[in-house]
């Protein structure tokens, strides 16, 4: 079932049953606030199999941690609407009592946070926040626990692990509370590791040896990994599939090659155009996206992306476009316009033409409308005129 | 002072700015020192925008508050227009000040919450500007205007009622009302999402050519430094590393470290192999004890016995690109020439 050309390859261990590992369908978490509901995950589906990578990329606020908690069922707050299935090992997850999630955590799914002090106590040394994780898990003997956890710390690289097994986290630089906050993820042997922005905070030189670290150990361990984004290099080389969220949803999915070869949604498309890369020569001109990130409480109509998108058309502004299959292959999307269609040509190019603003800002980078105003009416306005410019000049 | 050499600089003739030595030190307890810069030489023309690039700790903010002399440097000089900022006094000294803006890495935190983004904006102009309430108003529309906030809408709102994307704009506005002519940029994207980040780059650029400016730019981001810099220096703790115009930097990086960078930094393309047996220990060393010899050694792979006893000096290896290492990468190299990159101005509708 591996295919070769994917990053995460490897034969299913024997007796491992073919079943997807994580099935999640039309999961909603949704908080219920003062000001209205929060639609944060608003209908999320996805499937990963045993030991592959499934990247997560959106903006901030886009639901991706919130997505992450959820499944696995870490803490919300109160006032949490949830709804939809999360089935692990063909088991579902939102149907177990939360006095039993505690046995699953660890063993069966952990999760690696962006910042580490959240899994670290900063009162007790890091040696015993190992072994006490071994041992509530496993009920081993201190000494063997004492054992093992220098060996994980080992194997996380953290230099002289016997000695530092007795150091507090404040005496540790910010890659190496990771990298210990990681040991203690890997401690139990998850079968699966929600890694959300583990390396934000960090160097580009750090980020890359903890990076380089999960996937050793992830391979070694036959372990699957969902790993939170706002950065689609981080994602780019490192899994097998990639979902773009937006504003709650995912609208976009394939396997990490086809996306960046074959990009359908606006979005990913506006996503990558605006990212600097070192490949490109200084003052490459980047794209920009016009905007600001959808309010959650009141999304906009139609497409949650039509405020800002350079494609839009009229009938973005009032239906919200479903997430459909590329015809014979293994990729999806929600948009009615898409990227490499005539149609999603044609409207760029109108939009382009009548200076409305997102298309403007996606092809030269200028944002030339007024942040402080109604952008999503402006919006509207702009594209419904372009649109209407066009049909009385007949073509 | 053992520096790293000044073979980089440029004739003062034809730089705006210049630092020479630069040495930032601050008392650490008992009687120790955290060497934050240990005399890094540096040169800025009119119209040139400095990237400065390197690790957390290294240096960076350090290197810009001291240019503007907040706090003054412990040791060396800092000149701008050929005048050593440090030996100005009261009123000249003030008003060489007002020629040098920064803005800073927080967008939310560095503006004051309780006023309201006029008065923030404005701030400035009560201490250095001019008194005519009416010019400091016209200084204030024009510069919001400028950065995309309706000055109207400013007027009345607060901080904390715009995102990080447009604190920023804020505190971009804030920084030219004083119409400097230098603008040092303290990491002004890191905390912010990559389309934000694109707008706030693109709005430099064009600021720069509509009042100007000339740019220091500070990040850790390689490809973000790439991208609005002209002239890129790399940084280590405290120390010069290598020297040179952005395209040749990151096409021939001649140092170690800036090597281990370019080869860091993440790249949105799958096809790009990823050798992922790269995993390093430890961390960066102490600025209170920094190493012997090269600084760099502790994580070098090709450091030797010459590197832990004799330090580095700055020296040429293409027409624009010095490199302090005793065993550079590249000893010449074949440096791009061609003008600045293409503008990616074209509609990418795929047919
Ligand atoms: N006021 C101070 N007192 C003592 N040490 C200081 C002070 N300011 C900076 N340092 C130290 O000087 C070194 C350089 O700090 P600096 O803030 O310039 O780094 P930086 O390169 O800007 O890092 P970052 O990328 O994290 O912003 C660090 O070791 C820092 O802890
Ligand atoms: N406990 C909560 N109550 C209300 N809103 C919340 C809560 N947790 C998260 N949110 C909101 O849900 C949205 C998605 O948040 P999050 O998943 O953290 O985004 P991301 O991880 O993609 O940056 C945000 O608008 C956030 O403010
Ligand atoms: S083209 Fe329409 S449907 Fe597609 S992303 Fe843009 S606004 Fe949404
Ligand atoms: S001087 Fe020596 S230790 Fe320093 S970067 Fe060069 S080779 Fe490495
Ligand atoms: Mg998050
Ligand atoms: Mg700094």
């Amino acid at each position: 079932m591996a295919k070769s050309d994917t990053k995460t390859a490897r034969l299913v261990p024997p007796g491992l049953p073919n079943e997807p590992l994580l099935q999640v369908k039309d999961l909603k978490t949704h908080f219920q606030v003062p000001a209205g509901i929060v639609r944060a995950v608003n209908g999320v589906s996805l499937t990963l199999d045993r030991g592959k990578t499934l990247g997560v990329v959106g903006e901030s606020g886009s639901g991706k941690t919130v997505l992450a908690r959820s499944i696995m069922r870490l803490n919300l707050g109160d006032h949490v609407i949830a709804s939809g299935s999360a089935k692990f090992e063909g088991k579902e997850l939102l149907d177990i009592p939360m006095s039993d999630m505690p046995d699953l955590w660890g063993v069966e799914m952990a999760m690696v946070f962006q910042d580490p002090m959240t899994s670290l106590n900063p009162v007790v040394k890091i040696g015993r926040q190992v072994t006490e994780h071994i041992r509530h898990h496993h009920g081993t003997s201190k000494s063997d626990a004492k054992d093992a956890a220098i060996a994980l710390l080992k194997s996380v690289r953290i230099p002289e692990a016997e000695a530092r097994f007795n150091a507090y986290p404040h005496e540790l630089s910010g890659g190496m509370r990771q990298r210990v906050s990681i040991a203690i993820a890997l401690a139990c042997g998850p079968k699966l590791l929600f890694a959300d922005e583990p390396t934000t905070a960090l160097d580009v030189t750090v980020q890359h040896s903890i990076l380089n670290l999960l996937a050793q150990q992830q391979r070694e361990r036959y372990m699957a990994m969902i790993m939170v984004t706002h950065d689609l290099g981080v994602v780019a080389g490192r899994a097998d599939e990639i979902m773009v969220m937006y504003a709650g949803k995912v609208v976009e999915r394939a396997p990490t090659k086809t996306l960046f070869e074959d990009m359908r949604h606006p979005y990913t498309e506006a996503l990558m155009r605006s990212i600097p890369k070192v490949s490109e020569r200084s003052h490459t001109r980047l794209s920009a996206i016009a905007g600001r990130p959808p309010d959650l409480i009141n999304p906009p109509n139609g497409c949650s992306f039509s405020p800002r998108c350079a494609y839009a058309g009229p009938r973005c502004f009032e239906e919200a476009p479903p997430l459909v299959d590329v015809p014979g292959s293994d990729h999806q999307f929600a948009c009615w316009l898409p990227v490499g269609s005539e149609e999603g040509k044609e409207a760029f190019e109108r939009n382009l033409a009548a200076r409305v603003p997102q298309a403007v800002a996606i092809a030269e980078g200028r944002v030339t409308e007024d942040l402080t105003g109604d952008l999503e009416q402006a919006a509207a306005e702009a594209v419904a005129e372009a649109a209407a410019a066009e049909e009385a000049e007949g073509t | 002072m053992a520096g790293t050499g000044k073979a980089h600089l440029r004739p003062a003739a034809d730089t705006m700015l210049r630092v020479e030595d630069l040495v930032m030190e601050f008392p650490a307890g008992g009687g120790k020192k955290v060497h934050a810069v240990s005399g890094i030489s540096l040169d800025v023309a009119e119209g040139e925008t400095l990237g400065l690039v390197g690790e957390s700790g290294c240096g960076k903010s350090t290197t810009g508050k001291a240019i503007i002399q907040l706090p003054p440097p412990t040791s060396g000089s800092v000149s701008l227009d050929g005048t050593d900022l440090a030996k100005l006094r009261g009123e000249e000294l003030r008003e060489a000040r007002t020629r040098i803006q920064m803005i800073f890495q927080d967008p939310i935190s560095s503006l004051n919450p309780r006023r309201k983004i006029g008065e923030v904006v404005a701030e400035p102009l009560n201490v250095w500007g001019p008194d005519d309430p009416e010019q400091q108003r016209d200084l204030v529309h024009k510069m919001l205007d400028a950065v995309g906030i309706d000055p109207d809408v400013a007027a009345t709102k607060r901080p904390h009622e715009f995102s990080g994307g447009q604190c920023q704009r804020i505190s971009i506005a804030r920084a030219l009302v004083m119409e400097p002519q230098l603008l040092i940029c303290d990491e002004p994207v890191s905390a912010l999402d990559v389309s934000v980040q694109a707008q706030i780059l693109n709005l430099l650029e064009d600021l720069k050519v509509e009042y100007n400016l000339t740019l220091v730019f500070v990040a850790h981001d390689l490809a973000v430094v790439k991208n609005i810099s002209d002239r890129v220096a790399v940084m280590y703790l405290g120390k010069l590393c290598e020297v040179a115009e952005s395209n040749s930097l990151y096409e021939t990086p001649a140092h170690p470290y800036t090597s281990l960078l370019v080869g860091s930094s993440p790249i949105p393309d799958p096809s790009i192999e990823i050798d992922e047996s790269v995993v390093e220990e430890g961390e960066l060393p102490s600025p209170i004890s920094p190493p012997s010899g090269c600084r760099f050694r502790t994580r070098c792979p090709l450091a030797d016995e010459i590197c832990e006893r004799v330090e580095p000096q700055m020296e040429q290896i293409g027409p624009d690109h010095f490199v302090a290492c005793h065993h550079p990468l590249v000893t010449s190299t074949e440096v791009n020439l061609s003008p600045t990159g293409t503008d990616k101005i074209e509609t990418k509708g795929r047919t």
